[in-house]
C-alpha cells in the first residue's frame, strides 16, 4: 500500500517537473527580450547574454520610443477604425446569415469564407494596383484592405454567435411589435455584446499585428508599427537593446488584451475553428 | 404575410450587397487578375502598363530556367516549413493538452504561458529569436551551463543541406510518396475488411506504382541538368520559432475537445481496465479527428504566412531560408517584375488550395 502511494506521488513530481520546464522554455524569449532591453549598449554582449542587466538603463525604450512614436499612431489609428468598421459589418451580416436566410443564402456564404483562406499573395498585386490607379493609397487602403478580407471572418464568427440565440425570441419580439430592422437594433444587438468584444479583440489582434500588406501598401509616413520595428531591427549592426525594446512596446497591446481579457481571445481562436 | 416576406427578403440581399461586391470584386476579382497577369509580360507601374499575353512562359521559366534554381529551393523548403510546422504544433499541442487535462493545480498559468507567444506577431516573435539565434550565442551557449562545448551550429545561415535529391527525378518521388501513402490507406482498408475500398485502393496503388517505376522513367526528364535540391537546416530556427508561437493554438483547439468529451466515456473506459495512457491512445485521439482536421488547415495556413517571420528572422535576401511568399515580394516591389511574381503567387495560392478546397466543402455540407 504505502509504495503504491509512493510511486504515485513521484509519479506526480514527474509531471509536475515536466510542465514546469515546458514552461520556462516558452518564457525564455520573453525574458531575454526583456533582460537585453534594459541593458546598455556597452553591456550586451554575447557571453553575458543570458544575465541579468549589471545596471539597469531605460536607454534602450527611449531610443525605441522616439523612433517608433510615429509608427504606433498610425497603428492605433489603423486598428482602431478598422475593427469598429468591420466589427458592425459583421454584425449585420451575421444577422441575416443566421437569422434571415433565403435561398442560396448558405451558398453565398461559403462562398464568402473562401476570402479567409487564401494566402493573400494572391490578391496582393491587383490589390495593390487598384489602390494606386483609385489614390487610395497611405492609412486609407490599408483600413479598406482590413475591412474588405476581415468580413469572412467577422461574419462567420457573428453568425456563429447568432445560431445560438433561440429563434424564439425574435418571433415573441415579432409578436410585440418589433420588426425586420428594430429586431436587430433593440434585440440583438443589445444580446451581441460579448461577440463584439471577441469579434473585437479578434481583428484587433490580427490587424495589429499584420505586416505583408503593412509593407506593400503603405508609404514612411504611414507605416504601421510592425513595419517600424522591422526596420528597427533589421540589418547588420543591430542596437539589441532598442531593437528588444521596440518588440516589447509593440507587443503591449495585444499582451495586455491577452492577459486581462484572455477569456474572450481563447473564444475567438476556438470559435472559428472548433465549429467546423 | 408572403409580401411581407418578399420585402424582408429584399432588405436581405441589399444590407448583404456591399459585402457581396466587395467579396466578389477583392477575393475573386482579383484572383482571376493575377492568374491573367501570370501569362502576361507585364513589367510593373507605369502610366500605361504594357501586358502582352504570353501564355504558359512564367512558369516555365520558374520550373526550368537556370536563373530561378532558387525558386525551386524555396518550393522544396515551404514543403519542409509546412510538414515540420504541422506535426511539430500538433504533437506538442496535443501533449501540452493531455498535460492540462489532468487536472493540475493552477492550469490557468500554465494554459496562459502556453498560449501567449500566439497573441504576438511574427515580427515581434521572429526579432527576439533572431537575437537568441544569433551566431555563437544565445541558444549555442546553453551547452556551456552543463560543462559541454559552446555550439557552433550557424542557426539562420548554415549552408548545410541534407535529404539531397536531383529535381530530374521530382515527379518520380511524388509519385512513389503517394504511392507510400496509399499503401497505407490500402492497408487500413483491408484490416477494416471494407470489400469495395479494398479494390478501389488496389487499383490506386498500382496506377502510382505504374507511374513510379514504368511511365516516369521512360518519360524525358524536367531539367535538361542535373540539379541537387533538399533540407536546409537554416531553416531549423524559424521552424523552431514557428513551433514556439504556434503549438498552444493547437493544445487550445485540443484542450477544448477533451474537455468536450464526456466524463462518462472517460469513466467507462476506466471501468474497461484501461489505464490513462489506452484512454488518451484508443479513445481520446480518435475521438479528437476532426479537431485534428481544423489544426491541420489552420497550421497549413499559418505556415504559408510564414513571410513575416522570415522577413524578421532572416531578411529577404537569405538564400537558405527562402519561400515562395519571400521571393514573390522580391520579384514584384523590388525587381518590379509584376508578371513573374503573379506566376509565383498562383503557385502559392494552388499549394494552398490543395488544404483549403476540401476542408470548405466539407464545412459547406456540414451545414447542410
Amino acid at each position: 500500500m504505502k509504495t503504491s502511494l509512493q510511486k504515485k506521488r513521484t509519479k506526480k513530481i514527474i509531471y509536475y517537473v515536466v510542465i514546469i520546464l515546458i514552461s520556462i522554455t516558452f518564457l525564455i524569449p520573453i525574458y531575454m527580450a526583456f533582460i537585453t532591453s534594459l541593458k546598455g549598449r556597452a553591456e550586451i554582449n554575447l557571453a553575458t547574454a543570458w544575465k541579468l542587466p549589471k545596471k539597469i538603463t531605460f536607454v534602450g525604450y527611449t531610443n525605441a520610443i522616439t523612433t517608433l512614436g510615429p509608427y504606433l499612431k498610425n497603428s492605433i489609428i489603423l486598428t482602431v477604425s478598422a475593427t469598429v468598421i468591420s466589427s458592425f459589418l459583421g454584425a449585420i451580416n451575421g444577422y441575416i446569415f443566421s437569422k434571415n436566410k433565403f435561398k442560396g443564402s448558405e451558398l453565398i456564404f461559403t462562398l464568402m469564407l473562401f476570402g479567409m483562406f487564401i494566402p493573400y499573395q494572391i490578391i496582393l498585386i491587383p490589390l495593390f494596383t487598384a489602390l494606386r490607379t483609385l489614390h487610395f493609397t497611405g492609412l486609407k487602403g490599408l483600413i479598406l484592405a482590413h475591412v474588405v478580407y476581415g468580413i469572412p471572418i467577422v461574419t462567420m464568427l457573428f453568425r456563429n454567435f447568432y445560431d445560438q440565440i433561440p429563434n424564439s425570441i425574435l418571433e415573441s419580439g415579432r409578436i410585440d411589435g418589433a420588426n425586420y430592422f428594430t429586431v436587430f437594433t433593440m434585440l440583438i444587438l443589445p444580446l451581441s455584446i460579448p461577440s463584439f468584444v471577441v469579434v473585437g479583440i479578434w481583428q484587433f489582434t490580427q490587424i495589429w499585428n499584420e505586416f505583408l500588406w503593412a509593407i506593400c501598401l503603405t508609404s514612411q509616413e504611414t507605416n504601421p508599427i510592425t513595419v517600424g520595428l522591422s526596420q528597427l531591427s533589421g540589418g547588420q549592426a543591430v542596437a539589441w537593446n532598442d531593437s528588444m525594446a521596440g518588440a516589447i512596446i509593440s507587443a503591449i497591446p495585444v499582451l495586455c488584451i491577452y492577459i486581462f481579457l484572455g477569456k474572450y481571445f481563447i473564444q475567438g481562436l476556438l470559435s472559428g475553428s472548433v465549429k467546423g | 404575410m408572403s409580401k411581407k416576406n418578399s420585402r424582408e427578403k429584399l432588405y436581405s440581399v441589399l444590407i448583404l450587397l456591399p459585402s457581396i461586391i466587395l467579396v466578389s470584386i477583392f477575393v475573386y476579382g482579383f484572383i482571376g487578375t493575377t492568374i491573367y497577369s501570370s501569362m502576361t509580360d507585364w513589367k510593373g507601374m507605369s502610366a500605361n502598363p504594357v501586358k502582352n499575353f504570353i501564355g504558359w512562359d512564367n512558369y516555365k521559366t520558374l520550373f526550368t530556367s537556370f536563373i530561378q534554381i532558387g525558386f525551386r529551393q524555396d518550393l522544396v523548403n515551404t514543403v519542409f516549413y509546412t510538414l515540420i510546422l504541422l506535426f511539430g504544433t500538433l504533437i506538442l499541442g496535443l501533449f501540452l493538452a493531455i498535460l492540462l487535462d489532468r487536472q493540475v493545480r493552477y492550469e490557468a498559468v500554465y494554459r496562459t504561458i502556453f498560449l501567449y507567444p500566439m497573441a504576438l506577431s511574427f515580427i515581434v516573435s521572429g526579432t527576439v529569436w533572431r537575437w537568441l539565434l544569433a551566431p555563437s550565442g544565445g541558444l549555442n551557449v546553453i551547452p556551456t551551463w552543463f560543462g559541454g562545448e559552446k555550439g557552433t551550429f550557424q542557426w539562420i545561415s548554415s549552408k548545410v543541406q541534407i535529404l539531397q535529391f536531383n529535381w530530374q527525378n521530382i515527379f518520380q518521388i511524388i509519385s512513389a510518396l503517394l504511392l507510400v501513402i496509399f499503401i497505407f490507406v490500402l492497408i487500413s482498408s483491408i484490416k477494416s475488411g471494407n470489400k469495395k475500398e479494398k479494390i478501389k485502393y488496389s487499383i490506386i496503388c498500382g496506377f502510382f506504382a505504374l507511374f513510379t517505376f514504368v511511365v516516369l522513367p521512360l518519360l524525358p526528364p524536367p531539367l535538361a541538368e542535373k540539379e541537387m535540391h533538399g533540407f536546409n537546416l537554416a531553416t531549423i530556427g524559424i521552424i523552431f520559432a514557428g513551433v514556439w508561437q504556434y503549438s498552444g493554438y493547437a493544445m487550445a483547439l485540443y484542450l477544448a475537445g477533451l474537455r468536450g468529451l464526456s466524463g462518462s466515456i472517460r469513466e467507462s473506459a476506466r471501468l474497461d481496465g484501461a489505464n490513462e495512457f489506452m484512454y488518451y491512445w484508443k479513445i481520446a485521439i480518435p475521438n479528437l479527428r476532426p479537431i485534428t482536421m481544423s489544426a491541420v488547415v489552420i497550421m497549413a495556413h499559418i505556415s504559408l504566412k510564414m513571410f513575416d517571420l522570415i522577413y524578421a528572422m532572416a531578411g529577404t535576401d537569405n538564400e537558405f531560408t527562402g519561400h515562395p511568399s519571400v521571393r514573390m515580394y522580391t520579384t514584384t516591389f523590388r525587381a518590379n517584375k509584376f508578371a513573374l511574381g503573379s506566376a509565383m503567387a498562383v503557385i502559392l495560392f494552388l499549394f494552398a488550395a490543395l488544404f483549403i478546397i476540401p476542408y470548405i466543402i466539407r464545412s459547406h455540407k456540414e451545414r447542410g
